[in-house]
């Protein structure tokens, strides 16, 4: 369309042209505005539909035709729902076992990770082959010997059983390593050469440096296992250890159709993560960015 | 962009120095080098690495948990091809895949094309478009089966008011993998977002205008700069897409059990099913090398493609 103008030589021609142009960014603009709050809407309506219903009487959820905001508010489904099953203890267990196994990821990866990117020592390109090559294999691979192992050393349904076997997988290693190998070998190599150590160097110019990237890998790990089912819904079975994923789908087994404190429970269980999200999304979008390239 | 962190910041005026102290240093380091390395190393060839090759060892095995292992050697492979869940399960799963990435990947590549517009409030729409990326799936997928109910589900009222009687969903053996599949589109779609914004932006802005001073429309410049440009990151996004679909479970432990039938029956719901409700572990770890196998070949072509594909940078 555009083409046209340009072969226009009056300057009638042209300015008329522009407006034209202002007039179809203006109309770009408003389409895409239209667009995306359809889309947002979209994606927003199954977790507003929780959170409301989650206030509803057992009535007002079948209701038809159904109504978006609660007749009267029902707060006490919360209570209910606890009462029913110990939730406020799975919402613990969870951020216990997803806060440790991101403390231990953080820190051994990121020891590991500086001797990769950084130190040289024997064997050190096989290591880091033999760590690279379990990447391409699904964690589904590993449950069944992990159990097996977990139930010999007598960890099933335990914390360390949930938190340790999830704690040390080649993807942190590998990630904070890639990153490492950004930081300029200047700074480093001053440092030494004023005599700092190591563990001087690592501590107090590579952290530092990485603490981005860190935060990145913190909070992807820690959303990582909120969110995970498999590897609990195999290890635990008391309401001691269950995270809030298993706890939720038990609920689900003995409450099937009492779908406003199956709500209710939901909304537990998301809520958290949510706000988590909402605080750290920088961190976790730079998480996605550059785990999902993978410094490839 | 991503291939700048794989560069080695071994400049050569490094190199002539370093490579006379090397030898001192190795020595000198190895204790180091263990220090920062054991805590991590220690846990990852104990609880990543050796269950690896245990999975295999355990695949040529009958084990189940109670009465013990007995070698049996490839009788769980042969078994697979006469498993009819088994084939249903690969089906199903393939089913999921071809059409949930297609969509998943169009889709992302869409919204991160209209949410990287110089408007206000793009922030805004990209938080809300990767929120149901990090909802519980456990919670999100049970608020989705109640929307799938066919009387009284949110879904089938809506389509009633346009005049369709929508189908049984998750009871319904045809509609119940499309269920499925619509979740996980609408969980996922965000991330792909992601990936393709940092694409998008990668993207020198020089492009473009030269391209519309040459003339070219909005759609031309998307058609021949953006697509062209983006297309290393598509076939990234589209090859992990793969990997991770391959992998679906919550949602359909959560929705449908794998039912109604076996018509949503995953690998890796089956995996659980056959290892953890039936406890025949070396049966399962063979399913779940079937899809080892499967992610590996997706990992090798992704390989060869970065090897020979065109990048244009």
């Amino acid at each position: 369309m555009s083409s046209i103008t340009n072969t226009n030589g009056t300057g009638m021609a042209r300015k008329s042209s522009s407006s034209k142009r202002r007039r179809r960014d203006l109309l770009m603009a408003v389409s895409s505005y239209l667009l995306l709050a359809v889309l947002a809407f979209i994606t927003l309506i199954p977790i507003f539909w929780m959170i409301l219903s989650s206030f509803k009487s057992q009535n007002e959820v079948l209701h038809f035709p159904p109504t978006w905001l609660p007749e009267v508010w029902h707060p006490d489904n919360y209570i209910q729902a606890i009462n029913f099953a110990p939730f406020g203890q799975y919402l613990l267990n969870t951020l216990f076992i997803a806060l440790t196994i991101t403390v231990i990821v953080v820190t051994t990866s990121g020891m590991a990770a500086y001797a990769f990117a950084r130190l040289r020592f024997r064997g050190r390109d096989l290591l880091f082959l033999v760590y690279l090559s379990t990447l391409m294999v699904p964690g589904q691979v590993t449950i069944i010997p992990l159990f097996i192992l977990m139930r010999n050393l007598g960890w099933i349904d335990t914390y360390q059983g949930l938190i340790i076997p999830q704690a040390f997988s080649a993807f942190g290693t590998f990630l904070l390593r890639q990153f490492f190998l950004t930081i300029p070998y200047e700074l480093e190599d001053a440092a030494r050469i004023d005599g700092a150590s190591r563990f001087r160097c690592f501590f107090q110019i590579i952290v530092p440096l990485a603490g981005p990237a860190l935060a990145s890998l913190a909070v992807f790990s820690f959303l990582y296992q909120w969110n995970n089912l498999l590897w609990p819904l195999i290890m635990s079975n008391s309401d001691a250890t269950f995270p809030i994923a298993v706890g939720l789908r038990n609920f689900q087994g003995q409450f099937a159709n009492v779908w406003n404190l199956l709500m209710a429970a939901a909304t537990m269980a998301t809520i958290p993560v949510i706000a988590v999200y909402l605080f750290t999304q920088r961190w976790f979008v730079k998480g996605i960015v550059i785990s999902g390239f993978g410094g490839r | 962009m991503a291939d700048t962190t794989v560069i080695e910041p071994l400049t050569p005026s490094h190199h002539a120095p370093r490579r006379t102290r090397r030898g001192l240093n190795e020595r000198k380091e190895g204790w180091v080098a263990l220090f920062f390395l054991l805590p991590n190393s220690l846990g990852f060839f104990v609880f990543s690495a050796f269950p690896i090759i245990a999975a295999f060892v355990l695949s040529f095995y009958d084990w189940d948990l109670l009465l013990g292992a007995r070698f049996n050697g490839i009788t769980n492979y042969l078994q697979l091809f006469s498993d009819d869940v088994f084939r249903s399960a690969l089906l199903n799963t393939v089913y999921f895949v071809v059409v949930s990435v297609p969509l998943t990947v169009v889709i992302g590549l869409a919204v991160a094309v209209l949410v990287n517009q110089p408007l206000r409030g793009m922030a805004f729409f990209r938080s809300v478009f990767l929120l149901p990326y990090i909802t519980l799936t456990v919670a999100i997928a049970l608020v989705w089966k109640w929307l799938y109910l066919p009387d009284v589900g949110l879904i089938n009222q809506v389509l009633g008011v346009f005049g369709i009687h929508g189908p049984a969903w998750l009871t319904d053996p045809i509609w119940a993998m499309p269920g499925v599949i619509l979740l996980s589109i609408w969980k996922s779609f965000g991330y792909n977002m992601v990936l393709f914004l940092a694409g998008l932006q990668g993207i020198p802005q020089n492009l473009y205008e030269a391209a519309s001073i040459d003339g070219a429309t909005r759609w031309q410049r998307f058609r021949y700069v953006t697509l062209p440009l983006l297309s290393p990151v598509t076939f990234f996004v589209v090859v992990i897409s793969t990997i991770g679909s391959f992998q679906v479970f919550d949602q359909a432990l959560v929705m449908t059990q794998g039912g109604p039938g076996v018509a949503t029956t995953t690998l890796v719901l089956y995996i659980y099913q056959v290892g953890f409700q039936s406890y025949h572990m070396g049966y399962a770890s063979a399913i779940a090398l079937v899809l080892f196998a499967i992610v590996f070949a997706f990992t090798l072509i992704q390989f060869w493609f970065q090897r020979h594909l065109v990048t244009y940078e």
